[in-house]
């Protein structure tokens, strides 16, 4: 199973260095739109964040890449987990919540000055947090809260009935915002938004594709860098643009022969949000010649996977590569509300464990993956939800696992020599021995 | 006494659902959260009875649900792993918190069934639009539920159904009233063992059973005494009767309570109207709030300030089952706002099993500091 030792070519990759200025503009955006005249607005980064786009210039804080940002400062995310828990919070709520209120109940902007005050708070419920994450956040802000209900349920029933109660919600957030604001809605930018949406999407999709060659020209550090912005800003025409210069050089680097990972002999997938304090976790898998090529959670928070004519998966297509219509509002909506029904994130992940173990099949085949490292992640009750079901699944089919304990933004929570002394063992399981040795 | 009845059932739900089946020949379907719209099965002659734990302790689930995941949620796999339930002949489960789907989804694909159902409750029930969503998904179910039997289910039998649940919700609100008296003809103990038995047996036959208590009250001599300190109990899933024994042992009577075992399992009754599913499942959009339904205002802390009142609570106990994240969100505020109000709370934290002697001295000191405050 485990190739033999072989040494690929590899170079830096260019957008990089754009994906880490991206962000960190996104950063300044959120603390100074009301210098610049933009809406701030708050909620959950699978949030429907194009909507607001109608009411004119706005940045969307998201509260879960924030919170992962915290937590790799130790002392400001011990602040952070220690105000909320003050505040009676329970320790094993999510962890990124607990950073971002953390930062929230301190008044402190981890990027610098005050905790930004949000125009509105908008969010998508479809975990026991978000909508709840939200409602305090409204409360302590004095800042009004519309929720949006994501209408998870089995996949592929009632569709139209969930498009329907979709549609109908976003109208009344459309009026809803315009009252809140005194601002004329836009539908023009709206359609904008969602197609700017879409394409991001969809190009991450076509990216992450390209991580079934061997060897892999993006591991999963690289990934974490680079799909971020398909969260934080993919409703901008800037995130298109990213992508479509990141897709071509990806191209390129599968047309060269280009790894991420010279030594790449053993590819991996994981599942779950990493312990984002301790990514140096990829960088010692490395020395085993392992390349982590992807895994469910991180080509789909951004990205979606559908079924080639030729059966393989594939990147979707956009509303307008379908021919949907975008002319009038009800237009939009539905093709919006389309994409949110079909995220794998959300259908997937949230509704029942075997709707994730059969995509994680398909991705281990698909992707070429030699084995499978679950994080048991205490941080998030949403994407820990059917993990051990899904290592069920996967061990029953002949795929070996590892799993380790841990939280993504609490790292009170991990136990990094444990973790490594798993990791070693997982390694000689898979018959590899460090490279340097 | 009847209520000795009502104790029976849930000490010995297996046998009394396994006799129902030998006795009617039909099916029972088993519910792992009360957002189900259990009329619908009723109606078509299956037996809906909520699935819960047994507060023993196990290993049975550790390969199936990670720990950090609620104890009921591993309690109640843990029954179906081990063929408590090998009776049912299907499962269903209504969309609300993730600790439960995880269990539901592990029960499916790890325990035999010739039905399994995951239907979609709105989450936003404050939203106008939830209705009609509800509507959408309580019509698909029937349809899967005819599709299963191989019959259809008539508007007749969904109108006695509706008929039998709403008199079930009637007489226990009519139990429930009397308790509002000092002291109350029944202990707390006993009323959420009511609750529990409706939720584990024939709901005709349950009416009965309700009847019969209500007769039997008033002419009680071994109830709750006068003059003791008024509880309420507030949070999670609870079926922890012996737990709430040992608390009325201690000089204090529950008088309210709002639990999913309690009064939002029955509060409000479907009203009648020509669309039977519309009114089914509005009844489930406006009954008193889980958390995890409960945005973006805060309906439920209004109910449970009104019963604060209308029981005349002196203190209440907030039970919470571990990493039960709905009802952690709510925790912090409700009790700012019940200490706002001059109510004291205690907070404890249920696992599979509680460690009753550490319980036991918390609430003895929580008691005496409400004793003290009556002083």
């Amino acid at each position: 199973m485990v190739t033999s030792i072989k040494k690929y070519q590899t170079r830096p990759l260019d957008s990089f260095k754009k994906a880490v200025e991206l962000r960190k503009e996104y950063y300044q955006n959120v603390r100074e739109a009301k210098q610049q005249g933009k809406l701030l607005i708050t909620g959950g980064a699978d949030s429907m964040v194009a909507l607001p786009a109608g009411l004119g210039d706005y940045v969307f804080f998201e509260g879960e890449p924030y919170g992962a940002t915290i937590s790799m400062d130790p002392e400001f995310s011990g602040k952070c987990v220690e105000a909320a828990e003050a505040k009676n919070f329970a320790r094993d709520m999510c962890a990124y919540m607990r950073n971002y209120w953390g930062s929230m109940f301190l008044n402190k902007y981890y990027f610098g000055g005050e905790f930004p005050k949000p125009d509105f708070v908008m969010q998508l419920g479809f975990c026991d947090t978000h909508a709840k994450w939200m409602q305090q956040v409204g409360e302590y802000m004095n800042a009004p809260y519309f929720g949006i209900d994501m209408p998870v349920g089995t996949p592929g029933r009632n569709v139209e009935a969930k498009v329907k109660y979709l549609t109908s919600q976003m109208n009344d957030a459309i009026e809803w915002m315009q009252k809140v604001t005194g601002r004329k809605y836009d539908d023009d930018k709206l359609r904008e938004a969602v197609r700017n949406e879409c394409k991001s999407s969809t190009l991450w999709s076509e990216i992450v594709c390209y991580n079934k060659a061997i060897p892999a020209p993006l591991e999963q550090r690289l990934i974490f860098t680079l799909f971020i912005i398909c969260i934080l800003r993919r409703y901008e025409r800037k995130s298109v643009e990213f992508y479509e210069t990141l897709r071509d050089e990806v191209k390129q680097r599968v047309a060269d022969g280009i790894a991420a990972v010279a030594t790449e002999r053993c590819r991996l997938m994981d599942d779950s949000q990493p312990p984002w304090y301790f990514l140096q976790l990829y960088k010692y898998m490395e020395k085993y010649g392992v390349s982590v090529v992807g895994s469910h959670y991180s080509f789909f928070l951004g990205g979606s996977l559908e079924e080639m004519p030729d059966g393989s998966l594939g990147a979707p297509k956009t509303p307008d590569e379908m021919g949907m219509p975008m002319k009038t509002r009800e237009d939009i909506l539905r093709a919006y509300a389309l994409w949110y029904i079909k995220k794998p994130i959300i259908s997937q992940m949230f509704a029942l464990p075997h709707f994730k173990s059969e995509t994680m099949l398909r991705l281990v085949k698909e992707w070429k993956v030699n084995g499978v490292i679950f994080h048991l992640n205490r941080g998030c009750e949403g994407t820990a939800m059917g993990q051990m079901e899904n290592r069920l699944a996967l061990t029953k089919a002949g795929i070996p696992v590892m799993t380790y304990e841990g939280n993504m933004a609490d790292r009170r929570e991990f136990d990094e020599a444990q973790t490594l002394r798993r990791i070693d063992a997982f390694m000689e399981s898979l018959g590899l021995s460090k490279l340097e040795s | 006494m009847t209520l000795d009845r009502a104790k029976e059932i849930v000490t010995n739900r297996h046998d009394y659902a396994r006799e129902w089946k030998k006795k009617t020949g039909s099916k029972v379907m088993g519910y792992f959260c009360t957002y189900v719209p259990e009329e619908i099965v009723y109606a078509a002659g299956v037996l809906p009875i909520r699935v819960i734990g047994s507060h023993e302790a196990q290993s049975y689930t550790e390969p199936h649900i990670y720990t950090m995941f609620c104890p009921f949620s591993r309690d109640v796999l843990a029954q179906g792993l081990r063929g408590k339930y090998d009776y049912l002949d299907g499962i269903m489960i209504g969309h609300s918190c993730l600790h439960l789907r995880q269990a539901f989804g592990a029960w499916m694909t790890n325990v035999p069934a010739s039905f399994s159902y995951y239907m979609y409750t709105p989450a936003k029930i404050q939203s106008p639009h939830a209705k009609e969503m509800m509507l959408a998904e309580t019509t698909e179910f029937k349809k899967a539920v005819e599709n299963w039997l191989g019959r259809p289910i008539t508007d007749d039998a969904l109108d006695k159904s509706i008929e039998v649940y709403n008199t079930n919700r009637r007489l226990l609100k009519q139990i429930y009233e009397l308790r509002k008296a000092d002291p109350p003809p029944l202990f707390g103990s006993e009323a959420i063992e009511l609750v529990l038995s409706s939720q584990l047996s024939d709901k005709a036959e349950h009416n009965k059973l309700l009847e019969s208590v209500l007769k039997e009250l008033p002419q009680r001599r071994n109830g709750p005494q006068g003059g003791n300190i008024r509880l309420m109990i507030i949070g999670s899933e609870d079926d922890d009767t012996n737990f709430l024994r040992y608390v009325e042992g201690l000089g204090a009577t529950i008088v309210a309570d709002e639990h999913c075992t309690g009064s939002r399992y029955f509060w409000n009754e479907t009203v009648p109207e020509k669309d039977r599913l519309r009114a089914i499942g509005n009844r489930y959009m406006n009954r008193p709030p889980c958390p995890t339904k409960d945005w973006e205002s805060r309906r439920r802390f209004v109910h449970i300030m009104n019963m604060a009142k209308e029981y005349n609570i002196q203190g209440a106990i907030l039970v919470q089952q571990k990493f039960c994240d709905p009802h952690e969100f709510d925790i912090p505020p409700l009790k700012a706002l019940l200490e706002k109000n001059g109510i004291p709370s205690l907070f404890l934290e249920f696992d599979i099993t509680v460690p009753i002697g550490q319980f036991r001295t918390r609430v003895e000191a929580f008691l005496e500091m409400l004793q003290l405050e009556v002083v």
